[in-house]
């Protein structure tokens, strides 16, 4: 009796051990399903292998292989080594930057299945994420990211070379504290220059006088006096208000910052860019790269190239990936991006290939397409968290999830669950859900309305306050007074209700210390 | 697809930000060193370990929504029992009704992180020093110390400046118009060419391009790449360096009136002391010396791990540390320091000469002299006890231009402060008074 049977020839690897050969291998096979099959389109992957140090290094930095240096990163990176040094969080199995070539770090700890599980999800679900997706197609430049990032770490340590550390760690917290509004969330207009400003201005001269009549004025003008443009209007525009991204509006229109300090507000701004569409993205992003990974593993092992107990292993953390804990449980910390996600994708798969008639009526575009996998790339490639949900969160995935809604009004005693996963509660729940998602909406609507140039060179800003809710006193004070020494001068903002148009709180600040 | 092995690489990327960190939260990281130091024995003190701050000096703050108020809407997985229109009691504040609250409220109170061993004890030992160590004296001549000074014409070739050398001769190249190899190579091609007949023939030019070449190659000859005039050299300058010599010496009284307790916090007060020492000064000496009725110089094993009893004489340790100075410690070249701890029994006979020869010979050589009296841990509470022979022989010693500092401890949990207020640097002490 032979107990020990020869290894089927098909299996990429057999036990637990991974070596580069075995690496290649599983890369290829991966590669072969995820282009032939999905019809994938990627960056070319660089595949880096590191250990938990490096691995914790890179947490520090946001996933980053390189970046300048600050004290908030020692801060993370203090945090999380105690965190895994008891044992109370894992690390990450990967991470993938958005670059071109897509670099996804792999952790040597990791067993083979892993490996492979790894390169499915990071190196092609991911990685076509990043490259496909409408957000990152506009707003992230590949790249270049790398090489900006280079930049950047140069010329932060040259700086503190030049101006010492204390300087420029100052520079560096007041910019970090207003990174979150340092982002543009639309293309811009260009801006007028003074130069054409004047040269059009003339135009319109001359034009006046080469096609001036003194009988227009016997004319009698209209009822409604036709308004001059107000000088508060024409500052307005000149400055570019309002703006809504306060890095960018520092970094050109603060008086008194030197050029290198401009030029560190740039720095911070682009990078906070760059990571806004995955702040957009979050959910989507997840779920089509466990998605991915998902189809990947369970086709190698229909082919045969994976085992029975690796495909074991491998359901084992996926079903643990896409844990979601109900509500009430104690594990719960909000829904799972990753379950969500995974759980949506699937369920368009279900609605092209078994729809029902309610599937019909609510999603008739896709329901029995037959192609899944065209129907996910275009969502993939068109959609972002918010607009993925309002339009693909179906009620049968609803009433799986057991979604309800629960509207908290500050001035009622109890909370009040208004939708729960019913008729008539569907589209509530598709829109709150949706909402949840809209990272425009979560962040604070704050825009610089105005500068006082004539007077005392006040800055202005509103922050419209939509549902009621108000700015945390405690970091506004805080942020505000990082930007007042920015600025150079008083600053105020005002919190302006979305309705009733109200002022409901003023927070001032002058500047302390202010840079320059 | 390319795989790269980074494990090789370098760690400790994040190092330049941790010790940003650390130095941004100094203040508060020295208070919980200080705290976590409390409960620590000896052997322990030059572990790293965890410490707790406050979050307030660390603080990010960035503009963002309050987690409270206002009109909210959650939506939440896994309803088994609602129904539209149910209350729900609101559940307690800070409690949270969901995620909202978590995501967007980063509401930590303390943060916890562990530091290195290293980091630890720096930061422990930070604002500790020698007192008044004044008699800078400059070790002979042996200690200068090589400081980078510019650039030279001579020097020895070891420190040829590659950089400066090499821009000196471009720029004389540049001046001189050497020709460079690729116009002598193209010049060559071209009369070659010619020659050949590839390109059209001419002979008048063709004489005049060789009549080129001869000229160029010859001053590409007379023009060398790198002349002697380009050579630089790195200079360096010596400095003398001062070192400040100082020797630690630790009196110990080991006699059987010591009971294990006043040995431990003895011991454990030196131990202390020579981590200090070892840590902050790299060239202090430490002279162990124990006595009992008879004093004898030992080495730190001995110090700190050999048992020994009998009666009590104090001069006879005095006595051997004058020795010791005399024969190895010139006064007027080394700050000397002393630190003797003891249960403050003495010889009855013993008090005058004791006093007498640290008022003449002991005092009058030291930059500073630390007085430890160790007392047993029961006696602690009842407050008015008799001071000790020994302490009653000091303090009559202990005048104000005097150098010495006397102290007592009862208790492991005072060593660190006691030795804290003995060694804190003196500007410090005068911020606090």
């Amino acid at each position: 009796m032979a107990l020990v049977s020869e290894p089927d020839p098909r299996l990429l690897f057999s036990g637990s051990d991974w070596n580069f050969d075995t690496i290649r291998r599983v890369y290829d096979a991966c590669e072969e399903i995820a282009l032939k099959e999905l019809r994938l389109d990627v960056y070319r992957n660089q595949i880096e292998v590191i250990t938990a140090e490096q691995m914790l290094d890179a947490y520090a930095s946001g996933g980053m292989p390189l970046f300048y240096k600050h004290w908030s990163f020692g801060k993370h990176f203090a945090r999380d080594e105690a965190m895994y040094r008891k044992g109370y969080q894992g690390l990450a199995y990967e991470i993938v930057i958005n670059s071109d070539p897509c670099v996804v770090y792999i952790m040597e700890e990791n067993t083979i299945t892993m490996q492979t599980l790894v390169i499915a999800h990071a190196g092609f679900g991911h990685n076509h994420f990043f490259k496909n997706n409408y957000v990152f197609k506009q707003w992230t430049d590949a790249s270049g990211i790398l090489d900006y990032l280079d930049f950047a770490k140069r010329f932060v340590a040259e700086c503190e070379d030049r101006y010492g550390q204390v300087a420029v760690e100052r520079i560096i917290d007041a910019a970090h504290a207003l990174q979150s509004h340092g982002i543009h969330r639309f293309p811009r207009k260009r801006l007028p220059d003074l130069r054409s400003e004047q040269k059009r201005a003339e135009e319109r001269r001359a034009h006046g006088e080469a096609i001036f009549n003194d009988l227009w004025r016997t004319v009698p003008a209209k009822k409604g006096k036709t308004r001059e443009k107000s000088d508060e209007d024409s500052r307005r525009a000149l400055l570019g208000l309002p703006e809504e991204n306060l890095l960018y509006f520092l970094e050109k229109s603060a008086p008194r910052l030197a050029p290198w300090q401009r030029e560190i507000l740039r720095i911070v701004r682009q990078i906070a860019q760059y990571f806004y569409p995955q702040r957009q993205t979050k959910m989507m992003n997840e779920g089509c790269a466990t998605y991915v990974h998902h189809r990947i593993m369970t086709r190698l092992h229909e082919q045969g190239k994976i085992s029975d107990g690796a495909f074991l292993e491998f359901l084992h953390s996926h079903t643990g990936v896409i844990f979601q804990p109900s509500f009430n449980d104690r594990r719960y910390s909000g829904i799972n991006p990753y379950a969500l996600g995974f759980a949506m994708m699937s369920d368009i798969e279900r609605v092209c290939l078994n729809p029902t008639d309610e599937d019909r009526a609510w999603m008739p575009d896709i329901a029995g397409q037959k192609d899944p996998y065209a129907v996910l790339r275009d969502v993939w490639a068109n959609y972002r968290d918010e607009s993925f949900v309002s339009q693909f969160l179906s009620p049968a995935l609803i009433r799986n999830l057991g979604l309800f809604n629960v509207h908290d009004d500050e001035e009622e005693l109890d909370l009040n669950v208004s939708h729960i996963h019913n008729e008539r509660g569907y589209r509530e729940i598709r829109r709150a859900l949706s909402r949840h998602y809209d990272v425009a909406r979560r962040d604070a609507d704050i825009q610089i309305a105005d500068v006082d140039l004539a007077g005392d060179r006040r800055l202005i800003l509103h922050h419209r306050v939509v549902d009621g809710i108000v700015l945390d006193d405690t970091d506004t004070d805080h942020v505000l007074q990082h930007l007042a020494d920015l600025w150079g001068y008083e600053v105020s903002l005002r919190e302006m209700d979305d309705e009733t148009g109200d002022m409901k709180n003023e927070f001032t600040a002058r500047p302390r210390a202010p840079f320059g | 697809m390319t795989i790269i092995d980074r494990r090789l690489n370098p760690g400790g990327k994040s190092l330049a930000n941790r010790q940003r960190f650390i130095r941004r939260a100094k203040a508060q990281v020295k208070r919980a060193v200080r705290e976590a130091t409390a409960g620590r024995s000896i052997k322990d003190i030059d572990r790293g370990g965890e410490v707790t701050i406050p979050s307030d000096g660390v603080r990010e703050p960035t503009l963002r929504r309050s987690s409270e108020g206002g009109i909210r809407d959650y939506v939440l997985p896994g309803n088994k029992e609602y129904v539209e229109g149910d209350s729900i009691q609101r559940p307690p504040r800070g409690g949270g009704a969901g995620s909202e609250g978590a995501e967007d409220g980063g509401g930590e109170d303390e943060f916890r992180f562990a530091l290195s061993d290293e980091e630890f004890l720096d930061l422990f030992l930070e604002d500790l020093e020698l007192p008044d160590l004044a008699k800078r004296q400059l070790k002979g001549v042996g200690v200068p110390q090589w400081r980078r000074a510019g650039y030279s014409t001579s020097g020895s070739p070891s420190n040829i400046s590659l950089t400066r050398t090499m821009r000196n001769s471009l720029s004389r190249r540049v001046a001189l118009r050497r020709p460079k190899p690729e116009e002598l190579e193209a010049l060559r091609r071209e009369i070659a060419d010619m020659e050949s007949g590839a390109s059209v023939m001419n002979v008048a030019t063709l004489a005049a391009m060789r009549e080129k070449l001869v000229l160029l190659e010859r001053r590409s000859k007379r023009i060398p790449f790198i002349d002697p005039i380009d050579v630089r050299y790195r200079r360096l300058e010596s400095t003398p360096k001062p070192v400040a010599q100082a020797v630690m010496f630790c009196l110990m009284d080991v006699s059987g009136s010591m009971t294990e307790h006043m040995k431990d916090l003895a011991k454990r007060f030196y131990a202390l002391l020579y981590l200090f020492l070892k840590r902050r000064y790299k060239h202090v000496e430490v002279v162990f010396i124990r006595h009992t009725h008879e004093a004898e110089e030992v080495d730190e094993q001995t110090f700190f791990y050999s048992r020994e009893t009998g009666g009590t004489v104090v001069s006879t340790a005095l006595e051997e540390m004058a020795h010791i100075v005399e024969e190895r410690f010139k006064p007027s070249e080394w700050n000397i320091y002393g630190a003797q701890a003891s249960d403050g029994d003495n010889a009855p006979s013993d008090n005058a000469k004791t006093a007498a020869l640290l008022t003449s010979t002991v005092l009058p050589m030291c930059q500073y002299y630390a007085y430890l009296e160790v007392g047993s841990d029961d006696d602690a509470p009842t407050g008015g006890e008799r001071p000790t022979t020994l302490w009653r022989t000091y303090a009559v010693v202990n005048g104000p231009d005097s150098p010495i500092a006397m102290r007592k401890v009862r208790h492991r949990r005072d060593i660190f402060p006691v030795f804290r207020d003995l060694f804190q640097k003196k500007s410090d002490q005068m911020a606090e008074a």
